[in-house]
């Protein structure tokens, strides 16, 4: 009797605890690389600190939030050039990518070709990406102006410009993001029954029509995934801002700020001024207004209507 | 940097850490791995595999990045104490800015840095020195000043192309531009005079008694003269279109000494080699002359040895003998780098130096000459950051977005920011 009660008791404690076990690597994982990340970089925001001195750091609470949000220019520039580009980049992918993946739901040749193709921007080093496209839209000797030159366009500096600037990155984005989500969009279009665009056309319905009525519809899911995952992508575009204007002024992003992001402005006072403080808070502040955009482009996308 | 991007960092960081000891490391062997941290062209290669050819126990690898790269890189590696290279180039903007952590790196005072010190021009030595006599760093190159010109260009304006005669058009930086605006009249197309303003700028500046800040540290732009009227002369040769709106260290510039985009361009000994890497094509078109003005300098640069590397004794003695006389007059001859110890400045070896790049002008010559005149300036604590601003200020300028007082006013406000 003995015996038998010892393993039933075991077998509680292992049905009751197991389970807490088996999610705990990824908890841990969590903890070290995503929460105590947060948590530090909320603390750090507290305090005046240059980078290299921490042991001079000292508290002065939310003077830097203060900085930031009432007194600093700079950072709502770039705020403001982070919420054009997120524009710029989100809507564009969203719409391409339906239209991408739209194509490539037929029965055309070689199509698991065309299927890797789309992916191919994404996977390649955003580095050199950005490289090239900056050689792309180079002033004197860029490919796009000498297109331009020839219908007698004239020549753009793409750099100088605000509009023009901010055009050149979104290129950058779109052209690499695009593929990912239609993809996405594409393993989904395959799991509608075609029974339902048998019974469309039955009842006259144009292919125009089915897309708009049956196919958007049925995506919606992956519609509000995909509208999430490119905003808090896009919300922290640094790597195409700092490539498209290198030198030593990179982190500026253009003589007059014209092209630089939050992140950027971020990273210029981390690791150009040595503002680690100011820094974090920018990080802070940056991470509340991505959430504030990606609940908004849920809630647009959710309107999608499904009936 | 955004928290979720910032943990996938430190899982890369962990994991290389993991897999690579984070650093220096002994290698296979019993040979000791010495890294070292450089931008641009330094004109070590050779010397490198010379040392570690005499000094078998020791591996070196050379990690070069671009120049804000690189001191971005190792403001964040010493920030983190982790990942530096056991030697770190510092570049003459940057050297005010370190040298105010000196806990970060190895006195060299305390590694016999005392000994080899009158090696070095004194305000070179001292430019290093932190405000309790700690030694962060052993003197490379000091910048000089000159001015590099294309003779096929400048003949085809119908000037004079001779280096003495050249250098008779510009005895000062207002005969520079007036004869820029006869340049420009008779010009091939598409030639500019001068690369962009604030190539210009930044050796008017280098040539001023005070730079950006005077020695309390205090920033002078409210009452600098000197800056302040080589700004509105910049700025009219700007508006003159004598310039071909270039910034400088970008592949758009380097892309514009191929293409011939413009006649002249600002030399510090330090540019010869750059030009020569990017556009050996134009062998021989170039030459090298003084400097408007006479004097002044921009550039140069120190070997530091982070704290927290793991062969510190041996990194201190690579980065003496890599300083040393004899090192830098291989590393003139070579690369072109003006040496920044004054023994040098009277060997024959050195001052009848031609180089055939520059149609075998007497570079040794013309930049020891530059050397002996030069009135150190002093450089505070963010004047690599001052000097960015100023240059984004003349890119405004030039891009059209603002007239010369309001980028002025700008640049103003930047750096009081910047320094507050």
């Amino acid at each position: 009797m003995a015996v038998v009660d010892r393993a039933a008791r075991k077998h509680r404690w292992d049905t009751k605890f197991a389970p807490y076990a088996y999610v705990a690597p990824y908890f841990l994982l969590f903890g070290v690389f995503g929460l105590f990340p947060l948590l530090y970089t909320v603390w750090v925001s507290l305090q005046h600190r240059n980078l290299l001195d921490s042991d001079g750091a000292y508290f002065i609470w939310f003077s830097n939030y203060h900085q930031l949000l009432f007194a600093d220019p700079y950072f709502w520039n770039a705020m403001g050039n982070t919420l054009s580009l997120w524009l710029l980049t989100t809507i564009p992918q969203i719409l391409l990518a339906l239209g991408i993946a739209q194509l490539l739901n037929r029965k055309v040749r070689t199509r698991t070709l065309f299927r890797m193709g789309v992916i191919l921007p994404n996977i390649t080093s955003v580095a050199a990406v950005t490289i090239i496209f900056a050689q792309l839209f180079g002033r004197d000797f860029g490919l796009i102006n000498w297109v331009l030159d020839l219908f007698g366009a004239g020549h753009i500096d793409w750099q100088a410009g605000t509009a023009t600037s901010h055009i050149a990155i979104a290129t950058m984005v779109v052209w690499r993001w695009t593929g990912y989500h239609a993809l996405i969009f594409l393993a989904s279009m395959q799991a509608i029954p075609a029974s339902l665009y048998e019974a469309a056309t039955l009842d006259g319905a144009k292919g125009w029509q089915q897309f708009w009525r049956i196919t958007v519809p049925l995506l919606r899911p992956q519609i509000i995934f995909s509208t999430i995952i490119a905003t808090t992508g896009n919300m922290r575009l640094l790597a195409e801002p700092l490539l498209f204007n290198p030198g030593a002024a990179a982190s500026t992003g253009g003589s007059d700020r014209q092209f630089q992001t939050a992140a950027l402005y971020l990273y210029e006072q981390g690791f150009t001024n040595w503002d680690f403080g100011y820094s974090s808070a920018i990080a802070v502040v940056l991470a509340i207004a991505t959430v504030i955009v990606a609940g908004l482009g849920y809630l647009v996308t959710k309107r999608i209507q499904t009936d | 940097m955004r928290p979720r991007a910032m943990a996938i960092g430190c899982a890369a960081l962990a994991t290389a850490m993991v897999l690579s000891g984070c650093g220096s490391e002994s290698a296979a062997g019993g040979k000791t791995k010495l890294t070292i941290g450089l931008f641009g062209n330094f004109g070590y290669s050779e010397l490198l595999k010379e040392y570690a050819s005499t000094h078998p126990d020791i591996e070196i690898q050379d990690r070069t990045a671009s120049y804000s790269d690189h001191h971005k890189n190792l403001a964040a590696h010493l920030a983190t104490n982790s990942g530096a290279a056991d030697i770190e180039a510092v570049d003459t903007g940057y050297i005010a800015q370190f040298k105010a952590t000196p806990d970060k790196f190895v006195d060299l005072n305390t590694k016999g840095g005392g000994q080899l010190k009158d090696r070095w021009l004194a305000w070179k030595w001292e430019s290093s020195l932190s405000k309790d006599g700690q030694q962060i760093g052993y003197g490379t190159d000091v910048g000089g000043l000159a001015i590099c010109y294309r003779r096929d260009l400048l003949e085809a304006a119908g000037l004079p192309s001779e280096r003495t005669q050249v250098a008779a058009l510009w005895p000062t930086w207002q005969d520079f531009m007036a004869t820029g605006k006869r340049f420009q009249a008779n010009a091939p197309a598409g030639t500019k005079w001068f690369d962009g303003g604030p190539t210009v700028l930044n050796a008017i500046v280098g040539q001023a008694p005070v730079g950006y800040y005077d020695k309390s540290d205090k920033l002078t732009l409210g009452n600098n003269q000197e800056i302040k009227q080589g700004w509105d002369l910049v700025v009219d040769g700007v508006q003159s279109d004598l310039s071909a709106k270039l910034l400088y260290s970008t592949p758009a510039w380097n892309t514009g000494f191929k293409q011939g985009q413009f006649a002249t361009v600002t030399c510090p000994a330090w540019q010869m080699a750059k030009i020569k890497d990017q556009a050996p094509d134009t062998a021989g078109k170039w030459d090298v002359t003084s400097v408007p003005g006479g004097g002044g300098n921009w550039g140069g640069s120190y070997l530091t040895i982070p704290k927290q590397g793991k062969n510190v004794d041996k990194a201190v003695e690579l980065a003496a003998w890599l300083t040393a006389p004899e090192q830098q007059a291989r590393v003139f001859t070579g690369a072109g780098l003006l040496p920044s110890t004054p023994k040098l400045y009277d060997d024959p070896a050195i001052v009848n130096y031609q180089n055939p790049f520059f149609n075998n002008a007497p570079v040794g010559k013309l930049f020891t000459d530059a050397a002996k005149q030069l009135q150190p300036q002093y450089q505070g604590p963010k004047a690599g950051d001052v000097q960015t601003a100023i240059g984004n200020a003349m890119q405004r300028v030039e891009q059209g977005k603002q007239n010369g007082e309001d980028a002025w006013r700008q640049f103003v406000g930047d750096v009081q920011k910047l320094t507050s």
